[in-house]
């Protein structure tokens, strides 16, 4: 078992009590709930006669079917009306602080949490959405939930969990030009399986990761889940502090001090013991698209797409169908494989040095015309933030379509969906058959600079073979 | 009220199965996100599989829940990883309002697991053979009756008793009828204050 890591200090101090089951009853410090997962537990306490316990400690988005071409009201999609009704009445009713998109404050649920200083060190943190690993890059405990239990964690504050084990997941050496955070977790994910993280929890560490801003560490813990871990974390330090300093929400001057003092104290001793160690060099990567159907069938762009027979036994089925959907050649690299659409987006891939970044690879080139590219924000501060900078101008005037902030195209609940067997290079998370609102779409994840330089040749490309590629700045 | 409500224990489960073949099944093949455009579960049974059930013109396809055979199936034997991806619990509501009570497989995604515990509906594992002969058996034999003994970790089919795993807080919450834990939590509210209260963060039930 593990021990005085961050995942343990920060569990023991959250743990109520052991219950019955042999599960510990875990205190939650953030409740993030949104308009998909939470109106059948506000149902079951109405059926129980329960009430929101600590309706402080939960906060509101809405970010999955917003239409990302206008807020008006109502949403043009009824059903998408009803559901945004519903949790208006929800919150409205329990007094829950919502980033209502009136406010200027809506996004994805993963982008806004960090953004207002909601998500801090040393918390934890639950949503009904998978995704919620990604607040592990502020050395919190995040994880996804169901319904029933957002019900109990509006009901109690708590949430009844198991105790996992702990991976250390060391990143060594330094990223090489146009390898971005996106390229290590997609990597991570095709070396230690779809299922390696089933039962663990993953702490990242290394040169590599600590080198990182915190957007880069966000996207690395976001697809934690992809591996099969519920949860993936840094620890907290001085990069962490820095971007906290001066949010909305994060005490300020003298409580400020003290309060990273906690921080401090729940980062993983030296000597901290760790069920797995797991080391990847750094140095030795370069940008990884997925050629298949699940997170974990990568490879990277300059490598040849695997031969099914050649995978562990247990994978040639499933890499045989996926082949097939994609219709890739196994020997041939991805490098060229003609796209559709591009989607820069979602809560792995919509922070504001994304766009940035992606933004001057962009600047002075032209969306191939077959090509439908896209960005949409991670959240309304973000597009303000770009819009200010200018990064709007410089994707519309390149082709890029640009939106209002949402989930979007990564699940497709809203408007924004792939059309029959279209392609789509995509910054997002999944490459699910039918995961992009089209059940024959083919989906191509890679890091978001990899994205626009596929909407700019109408194909997968290798960005480092770009201009204006700079990177670990 | 929430006190009054009775947990029922969950020791074994019985019934005709049905094989669900292929390892990585997601969420979203179970149940696209196109259905949970809802505010409540109700209905969403008809949905489960969908996309693997019909094609673009409504007309069946080929899947084992299609087969009129299978229709009453209340045991599903799957491969590895099965549940992965989103954690809509959609998936295991639609799959148990379709009529599924319990699951056999190879392994399970954690937050599918712990969604069907939430729900009361057992994820057993077991090795790669025992679940390939199981699903071969329930195909050949639609009528077929298993027992799935939560209790003693075994499942019997045809006259054979073979043994699963299933996770001991799962199998304990199961068996003594503590799986939704609602009420159990409900009953340590000072003890929660208490913890609340001793973090840095937390103050009268508000962030500081």
């Amino acid at each position: 078992m593990s021990e005085g890591t961050l995942y343990d200090k920060v569990w023991d101090r959250h743990a109520v009590t052991r219950l019955p089951t042999g599960q510990d009853q875990l205190f939650v410090g953030l409740h993030l709930i949104h308009e998909v997962t939470s109106p059948q537990a506000f149902g079951m306490l109405r059926e129980r006669d329960l009430e929101v316990a600590y309706p402080d400690l939960t906060h509101a988005t809405v970010d999955h079917i917003v239409p990302t071409s206008s807020k008006e009201r109502p949403y043009a999609d009824t059903a998408a009306e009803e559901m945004m009704a519903e949790l208006e009445e929800n919150v409205r009713e329990s007094g829950i602080e919502f980033s209502h998109p009136d406010t200027g404050e809506q996004g994805i649920v993963h982008v806004i949490g960090p953004e207002q200083g909601l998500t801090q060190p040393g918390t934890t943190i639950v949503c009904g959405d998978s995704h919620t690993s990604t607040h592990g890059a502020f050395g919190t405990l995040a994880f996804g939930i169901g319904t029933s239990q957002i019900r109990d964690v509006l009901a109690t504050g708590t949430v009844a969990m198991e105790k996992q084990k702990v991976r250390k997941i060391e990143v060594t050496g330094e990223l090489g030009d146009g390898v971005e955070a996106k390229d290590v977790i997609l990597e991570i994910i095709r070396r230690l399986g779809t299922e390696g993280g089933v039962g663990y929890v993953y702490e990242y560490a290394g040169e590599a990761i600590e080198s990182l801003d915190m957007e880069g560490r966000m996207s690395i813990c976001n697809m934690s889940i992809e591996g099969g871990a519920r949860a993936g974390y840094v620890n907290p330090d001085e990069t962490t502090y820095a971007w906290l300093e001066g949010r909305e929400r994060v005490p300020e001057g003298e409580a400020f001090e003290q309060r990273k003092e906690y921080w401090e104290s729940i980062r993983s001793d030296d000597d901290a013991t760790y069920d797995d160690v797991v080391t990847i060099d750094g140095g030795d990567l370069e940008p990884v698209v997925t050629w298949g159907t699940t997170p974990g069938q990568g490879v990277g762009i300059t490598e040849p797409i695997p031969e099914p027979e050649n995978l562990p036994v247990d994978k040639v089925e499933t890499a045989r169908r996926a082949q097939e959907h994609m219709g890739v050649e196994p020997g041939e690299t991805m490098e060229g494989y003609p796209i559709d659409v591009a989607f820069l987006g979602s809560c792995t891939n919509a922070r504001l040095p994304d766009l940035r970044r992606a933004a001057r690879l962009v600047k002075g080139r032209t969306v191939d015309p077959n090509v439908r590219a896209m960005v949409v924000p991670g959240s309304q501060q973000v597009k303000q933030a770009a819009e200010e900078e200018g990064l709007d101008e410089i994707f519309t005037e390149a082709g890029f379509d640009w939106r209002g902030a949402g989930c979007s195209m990564c699940l497709g609940m809203n408007e924004d969906q792939l059309e029959g067997d279209e392609a789509c290079a995509s910054s997002s998370n999944r490459n699910f058959v039918g995961r992009q609102g089209s059940k024959d779409g083919r989906t191509v994840l890679m890091n978001p600079r990899m994205v626009v330089a596929a909407a700019i040749n109408g194909e997968v490309t290798d960005v480092r073979a770009m201009k204006e590629v700079t990177v670990n700045e | 009220m929430s006190n009054e409500l009775e947990i029922p224990s969950v020791d074994s489960v019985s019934g005709t199965g049905v094989a669900v073949r292929g390892n990585d099944i997601d969420t979203d093949q179970i149940i696209p996100a196109r259905f949970m455009k809802v505010v409540t579960f109700d209905g969403l049974g008809e949905f489960a599989f969908f996309d693997q059930r019909f094609d673009d013109d409504d007309n069946e396809k080929d899947h084992p829940l299609n087969e009129p055979e299978h229709r009453d199936a209340s045991v599903m034997v799957v491969n590895a990883n099965f549940g992965c991806g989103s954690s809509r619990e959609h998936a295991p509501q639609a799959l148990m309002r379709w009529g599924i009570d319990a699951f056999i497989g190879e392994s399970f995604a954690e937050i599918f697991a712990g969604n069907c515990l939430a729900l009361g509906m057992p994820t057993l594992e077991a090795d790669t053979e025992v679940v390939e002969e199981l699903q071969e058996w329930v195909e050949a034999n639609p009528d077929g009756e298993l027992d799935v003994d939560v209790a003693d970790e075994t499942v019997t089919y045809g006259g054979k008793t073979v043994d699963v795993r299933v996770d001991d807080a799962q199998r304990k919450a199961l068996v003594e009828g503590v799986w939704d834990t609602t009420a159990l939590m409900k009953a340590n509210a000072e003890a929660v204050d208490e913890t609340a209260e001793a973090l840095p963060y937390v103050e009268d039930g508000k962030r500081v």
